[in-house]
């Protein structure tokens, strides 16, 4: 296949809110005023697991300056069946009303109970101090091991875990085992020279966007309800708020502001349907922010997991059999994303013996939200270790053991999907020829580590309108918040179609009622399918465009051509500009619109390398240099991609190192800020070098794949090989922090050689 | 309600008189009583440096100033840095370089990197580093922001 030559794709040109974010001038969802608004502030749970007896609001409702009181005897009653979807995924809503104020039992520390309604936000805190909370304090359990034992407390009395597919009558902490099968793996074993067997942990971590949660709701007169909020996905803040206060769609604008990082954390509603509520009762605006502590406490998290990995292989490197044991804490409500961890554990590899058991476990945490490839990283780190490890027990370089053994097009994943044309192989082959990999590394106590990792990226619908302007510019209106510069890149494709520049299109992101539903920014999907209907609504102009040529010229539309932005027809020829500064003549208002709902998802791989040197002192780990290495299909806006890259690595190296929710026995998250929970600063890390690999995704008009999350699925696994071979020891618990290193590296000193 | 207490302050060049309560941060006068809200906030407890302005020239992080504490002292916002329409060049190479994604984190980035270079035009990579190393960003892993501080750098000086 040849590569078609582009002219604005492939390019960098300036993003179009740029000026906007370098002055300060942008508005996010807590930047948000209105007159008359009040502010709102949630009292949480001080307990982890906890029976509400007995909720009185009353001295908090007299309060000086307060203007309403709610808690969840303000919602409509819900009928128990009704699921509700919440962007990646469906529940029931009666889990996701009570996550929102809690129903009866509060399920970790945080969770939300009442909300005040006040003239400021310190008034509003002060008169929540006022509610008295009476609860019952029940025993909680805090990791998927222990929650699994039969006698374990239990969250849910109306939670009956699901069984191989099959509804069971047991009531359980395990919400769901699933299974997939491919091959015999016993045979697969059997036929195996040799075999590692390795047990992984790994921590709680946070998305840790720099912008806390936010909600501005009015409730208006009407009876409409107008939403300004930070989101991932205003039609999903949309239609899970008109869920949960059991009111039509159409009744619910959702205006989607700027918004402050999200990495999947920013999918689930939390404060909307609350402010909502604090608006019907007052009559008037109501704004949320949610503090730093509640942040960690009650969003997010992505799943801490319990994972087995055994992989065998004969003396030539050929993988026989591999087996993966994936035990995730889903947080208080099911949906641990153990099911994306199955899918992608041995997804680099063309296997023929593979055993998967899932298992999706509640816990007493905040409910987990996705994270970048949301449980492919922990996976990856699991089985990615014992690759490495399988590598050196082999003698064999550990990129040739992998590309011996690399996916390919047709190759059968254990969840059923063959793939179709995807890059492992290249990917693998840039790690292996890239200059960093060919540099020697010296010195003592230093190591290389390589790891590689896949996430399948989503399709999801998509809706672009263009209006044609009387200058030859283009008004691209689009409903993908942006949270990356995807404005761009979306607005790149549009002008690589209508052979303009990437600064004569104008893109706007809109409230739903504005523009065509449009799926969450996520699932790296916007830049594809977004993309892909700015990609439709230009093709719709240029077909416009060409009648309009064609009744200028008299001919018909049919034979008019349109190539870098220039229409041609039996010797006649129009420019882009000219022929829009003649539609008012020519018929009036060109408007072009997509509406996808695509198919041809293409997956990402992405590898890390990574050169560490670690300190026997003191257990720190410096990482001397790192690379990361990923297919983006066709990278639309390179700058941009290599920013997701970077950006991706970098959190997989503070997963690696430092991140962890710290919980007492009792539930409570003892280093909930930045101060403690430490990600990742500029003085931790080295420049992060990329190298993109460009496998066209047959899938996609520009081939794009998608590019937000597999980068972040290898570091973690990467950062551990490179420690095991510094040190000689392997760490198989997350994060590997100074005191993980030097309990290591005491073990390893104190123990008998294996 | 509360009493309050009269400041004045100059901000961004330009005299400024405010009410606040004691218990109110500079951060949240900007942003709330002064409709200022270019500044970030992103912890309210000095962690994360989107809430950076220079008070008196040297930097510090809004939310941990009291606002009765600007009383007499000039305050450089990120609202102040562009010069009239022209971006300021570190604005500018942060575009070019693609320094931000969300950028929530990019007022504190801006703001502390001009107090960085109006003081010391020529820092070492590990000096920016060490000088930025206040401002949290999680989208970007600093690689970028570093180039287009660099970038800056060079071109402030020519
Ligand atoms: S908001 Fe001030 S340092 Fe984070
Ligand atoms: S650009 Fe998002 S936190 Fe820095």
């Amino acid at each position: 296949m040849s590569t078609p030559s582009y002219s604005v794709i492939g390019t960098r040109p300036i993003r179009h809110d740029g000026a906007d974010k370098v002055t300060g001038r942008a508005i996010y969802g807590a930047d948000f005023q209105m007159a008359g608004m009040l502010h709102g502030f949630i009292l949480r749970s001080p307990h982890a697991h906890a029976r509400i007896k007995r909720i009185d609001t009353s001295k908090a409702e007299v309060f000086p300056g307060v203007n309403a009181v709610v808690t969840t005897k303000d919602f409509p009653a819900v009928d128990d069946s009704k699921i509700v979807d919440l962007g990646e995924g469906n529940t029931p809503l009666r889990w996701a009303r009570s996550n929102v104020l809690a129903d009866g039992k509060v399920l970790y520390r945080g969770h939300a109970v009442a909300a005040v309604a006040a003239v400021n936000a310190h008034v509003a805190e002060e008169a929540a101090g006022l509610i008295e909370v009476e609860y019952e304090v029940l025993p909680c359990v805090l990791t998927a091991p222990e929650a699994m034992k039969p006698d374990a407390p239990i969250l849910h009395q109306d939670l009956k875990m699901k069984e191989l597919g099959e509804t069971t009558g047991k009531v359980s902490n395990v919400a769901e085992h699933f299974r997939h099968v491919m091959g015999d793996i016993e045979a697969g074993f059997a036929a195996a020279d040799v075999v590692v067997e390795r047990e992984f942990n790994t921590a709680t971590v946070h998305q840790g966007y720099i912008e806390p949660h936010n909600a501005t709701a009015l409730w208006n007169n009407d009876g409409r309800i107008s939403i300004w909020c930070s989101t991932q996905g205003s039609f999903v803040v949309r239609d899970a708020t008109a869920a949960i206060l059991d009111i039509p769609v159409s009744q619910v604008k959702v205006t989607p502001m700027e918004i402050g990082g999200g990495f999947g954390g920013k999918i689930p509603v939390y404060m909307e349907p609350v402010a909502a509520l604090l608006s019907k009762k007052t009559g008037r605006p109501v704004k949320i922010l949610m503090p730093r502590q509640a942040v960690f406490e009650a969003t997010g998290p992505t799943p801490g997991s319990y994972m087995k990995v055994k992989v065998g292989a004969k003396k030539d490197g050929t993988i026989t059999a591999a087996q993966a044991y994936l035990a995730f804490e889903a947080g208080a409500y099911p949906g641990a994303m153990v099911g994306p961890a199955g899918m992608t554990v041995f997804a680099a590899y063309d296997l023929a013996n593979v055993t998967i058991d899932g298992y999706d476990v509640v816990v007493n945490k905040p409910s987990t939200a996705a994270y970048r490839a949301p449980g492919a990283p922990n996976a990856a780190f699991a089985a990615e270790s014992v690759i490495d490890e399988l590598a050196l027990k082999l003698g064999m370089d550990p990129l040739d053991l992998r590309l011996k053994n690399a996916a390919k097009e047709g190759t059968r994943r254990a969840d059923g999907p063959k793939f179709r044309r995807i890059g492992c192989v290249e990917v693998l082959e840039a790690m292996k020829n890239s200059e960093h990999y060919k540099s020697p590394l010296e010195g003592s106590n230093r190591g290389r580590g390589v790891a590689i990792g896949f996430w399948f990226n989503v399709g999801l619908p998509s809706s672009c309108t263009l209006n044609v302007t009387a200058d030859g510019t283009v008004n691209l209106i689009e409903g993908s918040t942006d949270i990356g510069g995807t404005r761009t890149s979306i607005a790149m494709q549009a002008a690589e179609v209508l052979g303009l520049k990437s600064e004569d299109i104008h893109p706007t992101v809109v409230d739903t009622d504005s523009i065509g539903f449009t799926g969450v920014t996520g699932g790296s999907r916007t830049t594809f399918a977004t993309g892909w209907a700015a990609y439709e609504a230009a093709q719709d102009v240029v077909r416009q465009m060409k009648e309009r040529a064609a009744k200028i010229w008299d001919v018909p539309s049919e034979t008019v051509e349109q190539a870098g932005g220039v229409y041609r027809s039996n010797g006649h020829s129009i420019g882009f500009k000219e022929l829009a500064a003649r539609i008012g003549e020519t018929g009036g208002p060109i408007v072009g619109r997509g509406a996808v709902n695509p198919r041809g998802v293409g997956g990402s791989f992405a590898g890390a390398i990574v050169d560490v040197a670690v300190d026997p002192e003191t257990g720190k780990t410096t990482i001397l240099r790192f690379t990361s290495i990923q297919d983006a299909g066709k990278a639309i806006h390179p700058a941009y991609v290599e920013g997701q890259m970077q950006g991706g690595s970098v959190q997989g190296i503070g997963w690696a190192l430092n991140e962890e929710y710290f919980m007492s026995g009792d539930g409570r998250m003892m280093n909930s800020s930045f101060l403690d929970y430490r990600m990742p600063t500029a003085l931790d890390l080295p420049m992060i070098e990329t190298i993109i690999v460009e496998v066209p995704n047959p899938g996609h008009p520009f081939g794009v794949r998608g590019v937000g999350e597999a980068n972040i699925v290898p570091p973690q696994a990467a950062v551990a090989n490179a420690i095991a071979h510094a040190i000689g020891t392997r760490l198989t618990r997350l994060p590997m922090n100074p005191p993980a290193v030097m309990e290591a590296i005491w073990q390893k000193s104190t123990s008998p050689r294996s | 309600m509360r009493s309050k207490t009269h400041v004045h302050t100059k901000i961004n060049g330009e005299e400024r008189d405010f009410l606040c309560e004691p218990r109110q941060s500079l951060l949240e006068v900007l942003r709330d009583t002064l409709n200022m809200t270019g500044t970030k906030e992103g912890c309210n407890d000095g962690n994360c440096g989107s809430c950076t302005v220079t008070l008196d020239g040297r930097i510090v992080t809004s939310c941990l100033v009291l606002g009765v504490e600007a009383e007499g002292r000039e305050i450089t916002t990120i609202e102040g840095i562009a010069r009239g329409n022209d971006l300021h060049p570190i604005q500018k190479a942060f575009l070019e370089n693609a320094a931000l994604q969300c950028g929530i984190c990019t007022p504190g980035f801006i703001v502390a990197t001009k107090a960085l270079l109006d003081k010391e035009p020529d820092p070492s990579e590990e000096r920016i580093r060490f000088f930025l190393a206040n401002n949290l960003c999680r989208c970007t892993g600093y690689d970028k922001i570093i180039q287009a501080v660099q970038q800056a750098a060079k071109e402030m000086q020519a």
